[in-house]
């Protein structure tokens, strides 16, 4: 199933620049970055350590101010935290002193909603973590303690879902794992999603389209494609195709982090 | 570029660190091995027994007299035979640590909560914490008798001074322990200052805020014992002065154990209230 083509800007990014008042001085973060994603999208952004990659995932959720530019969602300007907008965070960022239920339950509590039990049981089982409620998050491992962080991100069934190296810290297998299960969840149920991760294979399998960013200050380098059949089997993503967008994607990071010439 | 994996293992930037500044951390509280089996059970009471029976042997076998060291068995005797004297004394020493630890305590928390948000006046405050925090409280008592008398009101201010600021140090220390991500966390539902206070920060702080009120209150029951010590007719520290002026040393030991008793339970309420709640630390 691919998004079809030419539907409606969900998230756009434009001319985003993002100045940090350090002590050591001003830091330009990303300059002039301008990116669209369409609904129901899958788009990964990659780019070098400290290329401003969080920096723009936290301006497209409410949590920082840019500097200049805007960041529009529906079109509306996005200047604050927005309940359409679930995040996944670096590593699962569960509370430790609360179990999984009442982990789940946070959100709601925030928001003084009432959270649809339903809904939660269906997600949890949907990640494979239905029976353990009552845990807690130092009982579980790496790997489920970020399908537990994914379905509180979604218990909200939020349009818009920003992903900030969820899996950076897990190891490959777990990783690939999750990969698929971010997949089916998206072929399930589609949402708008925006991937952070500085792992190449994983942008590729997970997007519809892949930006690259510049060395700080972030800039949109350029932009590609994915337009791959799903679900993504092992077959496709061994293909000459993904092989070749892959070393694509490579040499362009390397090209940026190398001066041309310098290379050896 | 390579995949730069991280290593795969959880960043636990809220574990209390070893290096935190503080009386002490939770691992004061929750060390030491628990007691698994009835085999160990059996030991202890065992090497109790015989530690306890050699003392009561070596003072009868070298004739200690009773006024520079009574034999166990005869402190047991005088601390049921004497019970009944000296419970209205203990009834005054809880009544005035209750009230001073409750005092103190609660100024102390309150005072933690609101100074970490302000880093600046933290900076400001800190030295005179220090000094309240590292002065014997009861180098004031005289100062307070003379001022309020003999009667629970210079016990009751000294047990608030000298518990308040331990917990108070504590808990700052405990309130201190940001974690960006979990505000950022709950900022991205929209949470309130408040609500962050309450969901992210207390919970985070309730470790350190737990050893701080342990501290605190063994600090108060020092402080207690000692203002009874320095003046007035009541109270289990006078019960100590009164006992040793009459040489009645079986009855002053029977004091210093319920002493030690009362101690150890303000010990273990803490350990069982930081297993509760703040079990996840560790």
């Amino acid at each position: 199933m691919q998004p079809p083509e030419g539907t409606a800007t969900k998230l756009a990014v434009r001319n985003a620049t993002k100045v940090y008042h350090t002590a050591s001085g001003d830091l330009l973060a990303l300059d002039r970055c301008s990116l669209e994603v369409a609904t129901n999208e899958v788009v990964s952004i990659v780019g070098p350590s400290g290329c401003g990659k969080t920096t723009l995932l936290w301006s497209m959720s409410g949590l920082h101010h840019l500097s200049a530019g805007d960041i529009l969602l529906d079109g509306t300007p996005v200047t604050g935290p927005r309940p359409e907008i679930g995040i996944v965070f670096q590593e699962a960022n569960l509370l430790p002193w609360r179990n999984l239920d009442a982990n789940i339950a946070f959100p709601f509590e925030i928001k003084r909603q009432q959270p649809d039990p339903a809904w939660i049981d269906h997600l949890l089982h949907r990640v494979g973590l239905d029976g353990f409620g009552g845990k807690f998050p130092r009982e579980l491992s790496g790997g489920m303690q970020q399908r537990a962080a994914i379905v509180r991100a979604l218990a909200l069934k939020p349009s818009v879902l920003l992903m900030d190296e969820p899996f950076g810290a897990l190891d490959t297998f777990t990783r690939e794992e999750m990969n698929r299960l971010v997949e089916e969840i998206w072929l399930d149920t589609p949402t708008t999603i925006v991937f952070i991760t500085h792992n190449i294979e994983e942008a590729i399998f997970l997007s519809d389209k892949v930006v690259v960013l510049s060395p700080r200050p972030g800039r949109v380098a350029s932009e590609y494609r994915v337009p791959l059949p799903r679900p993504r089997s092992f077959e496709v993503m061994a293909s000459r195709e993904v092989f070749d967008l892959t070393n694509a994607i490579k040499g362009e990071i390397m090209g940026q982090r190398v001066p041309r010439g310098a290379a050896a | 570029m390579s995949s730069q994996d991280a290593i795969p293992e959880f960043r636990q930037s809220h574990r209390a660190d070893a290096n935190e500044v503080g009386v002490t951390n939770l691992s004061a509280l929750t060390a030491g091995p628990g007691i698994s089996s009835w085999v160990e059970v059996l030991a202890i009471i065992a090497v109790a027994v015989v530690v306890i029976g050699s003392i009561e042997l070596s003072l009868w076998y070298f004739a200690v007299p009773h006024y520079i060291m009574p034999r166990p068995s005869l402190v047991g005797v005088a601390l049921v035979t004497e019970f009944p004297l000296i419970l209205p004394h203990l009834g005054h020493t809880l009544v005035q640590l209750g009230c001073g630890f409750a005092i103190g305590a609660t100024v102390g928390l309150v005072l933690a909560a609101v100074i970490t948000q302000f880093p600046f006046a933290e900076k400001i405050i800190a030295p005179y914490i220090l000094i309240l925090v590292t002065t014997p409280m009861l180098a004031l008592i005289p100062l307070l008798i003379l001022r309020f008398g003999f009667g629970y009101e210079p016990r009751i201010i000294a047990v608030a001074l000298a518990s308040g600021p331990m917990v108070m140090i504590n808990a700052a220390t405990g309130f201190r322990r940001v974690d960006s991500a979990k505000i950022a966390l709950a900022r991205s539902y929209g949470a309130s200052t408040l609500q962050i206070f309450w969901k992210i920060r207390a919970p985070m702080a309730l470790p350190m805020i737990l050893v701080g009120l342990m501290v605190g209150a063994i600090f108060g029951l020092l402080t207690t014992v000692g203002a009874e010590m320095v003046g007035g007719g009541f109270g289990l520290g006078n019960r100590l002065t009164t006992y040793s002026s009459m040489i009645k040393m079986p009855e002053f030991f029977a004091v210093v154990l319920i002493l030690s008793i009362l101690g150890i339970l303000i010990y273990t309420i803490f350990f069982l209230i930081g297993k509760k709640w703040a079990s996840w630390e560790t």
